[in-house]
């Protein structure tokens, strides 16, 4: 396959960027799209010009650190993340353009690079339990009925790796957090920070500058991982659960 | 616990669904009293009258009907306030757009700020016109309210004016309604499918019985 790749340029944070035209051949429909840009770097390397930076790490699709909006898709086309996104779902002699997720909240370090760590203080502001370490509770110790089991693993797919964020058209994170707080608040393990929890990561996240929820919906349709726009529905009741429960106090 | 549903952006959302639905609970009655014009001046007229005795001999005359006045005004306020500035700080949260855009949500959804806007200014126009009678076309004669109507959909302007905006309206309803019961975390999987066609049937009935009367009055079955 030949094709015509449009790609942001961005040298780091503080400078201008810009769409930058490169041709790619030989490539085999077969290729991940991260090792199309692989083959893309190669070539620029060899020319002594600097290589597209890119975020990747398992390219199994669980970890979440590969990002790219490609034509406008998060993840592009297909229903999965872009290390799983092969290159048979573009046909020979496209032109495809390759950009950053785009939010205030995630500043673009370099090229395709954005600066995600905050997700990680939404998680720090909540998302975890409280829970003795050392060795590993009974598992039948603490019975979770089947159906919250199932809804809180639909929840725990999450990989954080922002997608929802990047084709929000408000640039919202509150797919992202809906996920871990329905994915904690559903079970008995979750409990005790119920209502701390989905206070303080909202809290967290308008902090940080993610946009509101306009109910859209293209989080959803762009999350590799299926979670559901109800989630959101979820932690919106849960927040006013928790503020009517705070307010009584 | 005012300010923390003020301060947080799915409070102000939570305050944008409830003043919606309650300017959404108002429209239902005001739609059923409109279509009263189609029984003739009589019945219309008197109708008008009655809501301004409703509640007596517990409320003076007009006190209910300013009751309502003064909540809606309180639901206007606090729906355009938590719409500006959520909006204000949804655009400051993607300050740069993609180089390859792609329109993807409804039409009702990607409408739902310049249409508020729409309605907030008909609003004004409206009141001008059928309350006070201060922009009315004609002579304004308060207490015959079957034949300001009339005046008012007898211009191109005031048809034009009217249609528009309950078209702006139906879209907003559309995409409101159901926003509003995920907003307040009522929705659900099961009940998504519902919700859609609740949201829908008021879209349609609200704008088709507001525009019946308009066009009552341009085929002449209204005069």
């Amino acid at each position: 396959m030949k094709l015509t790749l449009r790609v942001w340029r961005q040298k780091n944070a503080d400078a201008e960027g810009a769409m930058s035209t490169y041709e790619v051949d030989a490539i085999s429909p077969d290729m991940s799209f991260l090792e199309m840009l692989d083959v893309l770097n190669e070539q620029l390397i060899l020319a002594g010009e600097e290589p597209v930076a890119f975020d990747h790490d398992c390219r199994e699709g669980i970890c979440g650190a590969c990002s790219l909006v490609i034509n406008g898709d998060a993840h592009g086309p297909e229903r999965t993340t872009t290390c799983q996104l092969h290159m048979r779902s573009f046909r020979d002699g496209d032109t495809i353009d390759i950009e950053p997720w785009r939010a205030s909240a995630f500043p673009v370090i370099k090229d395709l690079v954005v600066d995600r760590s905050a997700f990680d203080r939404i998680i720090q502001a909540g998302g975890y339990i409280t829970a003795p370490t050392g060795s590993a509770p009974e598992a039948h110790a603490t019975a979770v009925p089947k159906a919250d089991a199932d809804l809180a693993f639909e929840h725990a797919e999450c990989i954080g790796c922002g997608a929802c964020v990047a084709a929000c058209p408000n640039g919202a994170a509150m797919l992202f957090t809906s996920a871990k707080v329905n994915h904690l608040n559903v079970l008995p393990q979750g409990a005790p920070e119920r209502e701390t929890r989905v206070l303080d990561m909202v809290a967290q996240m308008d902090a940080e500058g993610f946009g509101g929820c306009t109910l859209t919906g293209e989080c959803a349709t762009a999350c590799p991982k299926g979670i559901p726009l109800v989630s959101i529905t979820g932690m919106n009741k849960e927040w006013l659960r928790a503020t009517r429960k705070a307010g009584k106090r | 616990m005012a300010r923390t549903v003020w301060d947080s952006t799915v409070g102000k959302k939570a305050v944008m669904a409830v003043s919606g639905v309650i300017m959404l609970m108002y429209l239902v009655v005001h739609v059923i009293g409109n279509l009263k014009i189609f029984f003739g001046a009589g019945e219309f007229n008197h109708y008008a009258h009655w809501l301004r005795t409703v509640g007596e001999p517990f409320m003076h005359y007009e006190w209910t009907l300013w009751l309502v006045r003064i909540v809606l005004v309180v639901a206007v306020a606090a729906h355009a306030t938590s719409a500006y500035q959520l909006s204000r700080r949804d655009i400051k949260a993607r300050p740069d757009k993609y180089v390859h855009r792609k329109p993807r949500a409804s039409y009702a959804t990607r409408t739902m700020r310049w249409g508020g806007v729409i309605l907030g200014l008909f609003i004004v126009w409206h009141i001008l016109d059928l309350t006070t009678g201060t922009v009315h076309s004609g002579g304004f004669q308060e207490g015959h309210p079957y034949q300001n109507v009339v005046d008012t959909f007898s211009t191109w302007y005031g048809n034009v004016v009217y249609i528009v905006a309950m078209l702006a309206l139906g879209l907003h309803v559309r995409h409101g309604f159901w926003s509003a019961a995920q907003t307040l975390g009522v929705g659900s999987r099961t009940r998504d499918r519902a919700l859609k066609t609740v949201a829908d049937v008021l879209a349609l009935l609200l704008t088709a019985g507001f525009v019946a009367v308009p066009v009552g009055v341009m085929t002449g079955v209204v005069s």
